[in-house]
């Protein structure tokens, strides 16, 4: 039975490129370009197999899909398992939509080592994608802590003044978070040995152990902490202006559209369906950090002179929706919540793409030295201005759906969170709009913005994509909700078992002795 | 004892006689060379080393008994294996380095190789009082090794702190197995466990008191805090490719004695010993990163680094269950092969003109000498515990135990401090890749190709560790039955 290992061929091609790439000889730059079309090369070859596996995918079934399982550590139970559902899916498939894009959109940004570039680049998609399709935890951690490397490079060589800072700050925070996840990992291993009397660290295998509810609570705290770190959510996002503000344009892209989303990805795998009850026990406390999140990553955004920390801000708003939609525990809200780490992964993309090209031209990032482009460079402007309405949220573009269904979702569980939530989405109009309004529109104020080209070429097949995609995500959001719909029933019946039992039982939780996994 | 009965009984020192041959070898060599003639003295070293792995894989699986002192099991031999490495990669990297470096070569191969056959027999020896002499065997070639460069300052201080502390620590270490002996009537390990175990001497005061001297004696030379602070005035004053060799070296002969001493002799007394490892292992592990991170010279942060490490093997020795014994030897293993890199690297790229050993030496090395700067990356990297590399696997596997073991305070301070301690490589990163110019900008002599290669080759084997570790976990954990 010759069955094509897709999944481990959409990990390994990226990484087999990059490394081939470090071969190339490149004294003086003479084969930069040769390095920047391989690059772009493989990853739209990876973009196509990453359609295939779509193409491949069976949207009725709720179980994990292609799935490959080597034993890899057979003494401690650890497995080389990759899986795909309709979550992971369409994650898997942004990365290889983003790629490219973020490839082509630095394209004249990287003077420097721009062999070294497409390596990282071609590495973090490697290990991205990994992180998306493990279905083992020691797996899972490998990926997710290997993709720090790459992207600390990007930010820390080719980012902008701060960048040393920002690159370390990045890496130490989202580790710190990490480590202690690692520990429940262990544990959680430990715990699959005292049950059954063998570790295991398969996902399945230890979704189907019943796990103590006071060792949910610790479990459950260390998974969400790593994972609230990289979202990032109120309190813990303040790496994330750092990072993105200092990162060049292509790590803005893959940060803002692919990373984030690592963790609402983590939480609604991981962290929800592992620890129902601990989850059902804390979502409250989640979903308040969301919303205040929300309203005041709205806020901040609002009064930021910096295009790009105004673009991160709103992330750490519109992430906080999706943390929203998941602790809502019901279908529509986890169902927005997927739609929306895409649609937010696409419009912020591009819009990070955007201000890429706009930094490219003029070297700043600062608000205040545009004006009037509407003059200068019409097309650029009539760009700008879709993405950000997708961004917005404006009906027919990529980013109502997934709020829409959010906030049905959290009307449904508790109507406060809605309603505050809801003022995010009118927030966002007021920042994105006037940011865009005293960019682009008015007289040409600076003499310097007067001669600025409008879109070249390549800029063009950078944008269009973009802009197709988030119209497509916009009218036609059943391509995505269906194949997606059996998976996120199953995390919601999987929660749905807990929370009746919820509030008596944990309350218990201070009486009940430490049974297992400890001494 | 006659001819015949010494034959069988010198198989399970056969390693050690290969690598004290090959010492005397270089010795000999040296002393015969003509003045300037140019002489493979490392390469004799290195069949020395070659030969005695071949005794290690013929010994393995055996539990061959010598003199009644000496017990070849599979636990010893795998430390002893990670001693040959560790003097394989050593002498492959050292013709670049001690040219640069101009220390006397002769000298240098002999005391490497003296040192190594100490430990080696310090590995197998069961035997308390065998255990001393080999510790002094080697420790005395390391003390001369220190400061092998004598018209410089910080090597002779290096070195003289070392011997000076050094011999403290022996004093101690000879007085808990005076006192061993006393209440006990042996030194041979096994006796002493059977004698501490049936004679219900476990509250003896008297004991706790040998007990005490003997983890003085150890600790010193694992440096565990408070017993490390030799460690970064000796790593510093020694030729870097020195304290790349006593880094891993002296860590992994003295850790294979004091958990052989520790999981047979001591064992009944686990409750009390394993709560003073628990303090020492945490005090360990935080000074180790913390005091790192305020470090400006490269060999003294790799020092408080290598502390560190000793403080995540220490967490092991308190797990004290199975995947803890196997996990001891897995780490020394990866620990050896990355630290000697990273030391390699330096000691290669310096001189004793222009030693780089402080960060500001690395600025851009990228540029100038992209391979080295890659290697050294990976190496800190491992050192870090990033994944894919084997540091990963190694911290993994340390932690596990712990977690098993229900020691989850050191498995939290363990990941903790790790993180804290991926802040300083990362300096050294920073330094070689995000900064321009700088010292390093006028480019280092090319390595000699047999250094490049021996990197390579590590580089390769942590990469292959760290995603397929497999069977070396396994190695490592059937070579621990014989200590249970």
């Amino acid at each position: 039975m010759a069955v094509v290992p897709i999944l481990s061929l959409l990990i390994a091609l990226p990484l087999v490129g990059a490394v081939l790439l470090l071969f190339v000889r490149n004294r003086d730059h003479q084969r930069d370009g040769f390095i920047q079309w391989t690059a772009l090369g493989l990853s739209l070859v990876e973009f196509a197999a990453t359609l295939w596996m779509w193409a491949k995918f069976d949207p009725a079934s709720a179980d994990f899909q292609m799935v490959e399982k080597v034993d890899w550590i057979p003494s401690f139970g650890i497995q080389y398992a990759l899986g795909v559902d309709g979550i992971s899916l369409f994650l898997v498939v942004l990365t290889g939509f983003l790629t490219p894009l973020a490839l082509l959109g630095s394209w004249q940004s990287i003077h420097k080592q721009v062999k070294e570039f497409c390596f990282f680049m071609l590495a973090l998609e490697s290990a991205m994608i990994g992180v998306f399709l493990s279905l083992d935890m020691f797996l899972f951690y490998l990926f997710w802590d290997a993709m720090l490397i790459p992207m600390y490079f990007l930010i820390g060589i080719w980012g902008y003044e701060r960048r040393i800072y920002a690159a370390v700050k990045f890496i130490l925070y989202t580790m710190a978070g990490s480590v202690l996840m690692l520990i429940a990992i262990l544990s959680l291993a430990h715990l699959h040995s005292t049950l059954t009397g063998s570790y295991s660290f398969s996902y399945e295998a230890l979704l189907a152990i019943a796990v103590p509810r006071n060792l949910q609570v610790w479990f459950f705290l260390a998974f969400a902490v790593a994972f609230a770190i990289k979202v990032p959510l109120f309190p813990f996002h303040t790496w994330l202006p750092d990072a993105h503000v200092e990162a060049p344009t292509a790590g803005s892209v893959i940060l803002a559209g692919v990373l984030l989303k690592m963790g609402t990805y983590g939480l609604l795998r991981f962290a929800f369906p592992l620890f129902p009850d601990a989850a059902a026990y804390f979502s409250p406390l989640l979903a308040t950090l969301a919303v205040i999140g929300i309203v005041y990553g709205a806020l901040v955004a609002m009064v930021q002179p910096d295009m790009k920390k105004l673009v991160a801000y709103s992330s750490v708003s519109h992430l906080g929706f999706v943390v929203l939609g998941i602790t809502a525990m019901n279908i529509q809200g986890m169902q927005g919540a997927v739609y929306q780490m895409l649609s937010h992964g696409v419009s912020t993309g591009g819009l990070f793409l955007l201000v890429g090209m706009l930094v490219d031209r003029r070297h700043t990032r600062l608000i205040s030295e545009f004006g009037g482009l509407k003059h200068v460079a019409p097309k650029l402007v009539a760009a700008f201005f879709i993405i950000t309405l997708a961004s917005i949220g404006l009906p027919g573009l990529a980013g109502f759906v997934g709020e829409f269904l959010i906030l049905f979702g959290a009307f449904r569980w508790n109507v406060t969170f809605a309603v505050v939530a809801a003022s995010g989405v009118i927030l966002s109009a007021v920042y994105m709009l006037w940011m865009f309004q005293r960019v682009n529109y008015g007289p040409v104020t600076n003499p310097k913005n007067e001669k600025m080209a409008d879109l070249s070429t390549r800029e063009k097949w950078v944008l269009w994509p973009v802009i197709a995609m988030a119209v497509f995500m916009g009218v036609a959001p059943w391509v995505f909700l269906n194949p997606m719909k059996p998976a996120v029933n199953r995390i919601v019946a999987r929660m749905a078992e807990a929370e009746p039992k919820k509030v008596v039982e944990i309350q218990k939780m201070g009486s009940d002795p430490i049974s297992v996994g400890g001494r | 004892m006659s001819v015949s009965m010494i034959g069988p009984a010198l198989n399970g020192i056969i390693p050690v006689i290969c690598v004290t041959l090959a010492g005397i070898a270089c010795m000999l060599a040296e002393a015969f060379r003509a003045r300037d003639e140019r002489m493979p003295i490392g390469g004799l070293g290195l069949i020395g080393l070659v030969g005695a792995g071949a005794a290690i894989a013929l010994l393995w699986g055996r539990n061959t008994e010598s003199f009644g002192v000496v017990r070849a099991d599979d636990f010893g031999l795998f430390v002893q294996f990670v001693l040959v490495v560790i003097g394989v990669l050593t002498i492959l990297c050292s013709p670049g380095a001690i040219e640069r470096d101009k220390l006397p070569a002769g000298e240098y191969y002999a005391l490497l190789l003296f040192a190594i056959a100490g430990m080696m027999l310090m590995a197998v020896a069961n035997d308390l009082l065998i255990i001393f002499l080999t510790l002094e065997v080697f420790s005395i070639a390391i003390y001369v090794m220190t400061g092998l460069r004598r018209e410089v300052f910080a090597s002779t201080e290096g070195a003289f702190k070392y011997f000076l502390l050094g011999g403290f620590s022996s004093a101690f270490f000879l007085y808990g197995i005076a006192f061993t002996y006393g209440l006990v009537g042996s030194t041979h390990l096994d006796r002493v466990a059977a004698v501490v175990s049936s004679q219900s001497l476990t509250g003896n005061p008297l004991l706790l008191v040998a007990l005490g001297l003997l983890l003085v004696g150890f600790a010193f030379k694992v440096s565990a805090v408070p017993f490390h602070m030799w460690t970064p005035d000796a790593y510093e004053g020694a030729p870097t490719i020195v304290t790349g060799f006593m880094s891993t070296a002296v860590k992994a002969a003295a850790f294979a004695a004091f958990a052989r001493v520790l999981f047979s002799a001591l064992e009944p007394l686990r409750g009390d010993w394993a709560p003073v490892l628990w303090v020492l292992a945490i005090c360990t592990m935080i000074l180790g990163t913390v005091v790192g991170v305020a470090q400006t010279n490269l060999k003294r942060m790799l020092a408080y680094s290598s502390i560190a490490h000793g403080g995540y093997l220490l967490v092991a020795l308190v797990a004290g269950n199975d995947n803890a014994k196997a996990s001891i030897l897995f780490y020394l293993l990866i620990y050896a092969v990355t630290n000697i890199g990273a030391f390699a690297i330096m000691a290669l790229l310096g001189s004793r003109e222009k030693p780089r050993e402080y960060l500001d030496d690395y600025k851009g090395l990228w540029h100038t000498s992209p391979v080295m700067a890659g290697l050294l990356t990976i190496f800190l990297l491992s050192l870090g515990g990033f994944p894919p590399t084997a540091g990963f696997v190694a911290k993994w596997y340390v932690f596990t135990s712990a977690v098993e073991a229900g020691q989850y305070a050191l498995a939290i301070i363990g990941v903790l401090t790790s993180v804290i301690s991926v802040f300083f490589y990362l300096r050294v990163v920073v330094m070689m890749y995000m900064s321009e110019g700088g010292a390093a900008a006028e480019a280092p002599a090319a390595p000699p190709r047999t250094a490049l290669v021996a990197l390579a080759i590590s580089v390769a084997v942590l990469f292959y560790l760290g995603v397929l570790p497999t069977r070396l976990i396994d190695l490592a954990a059937s070579s621990i039955r014989s200590i249970l």
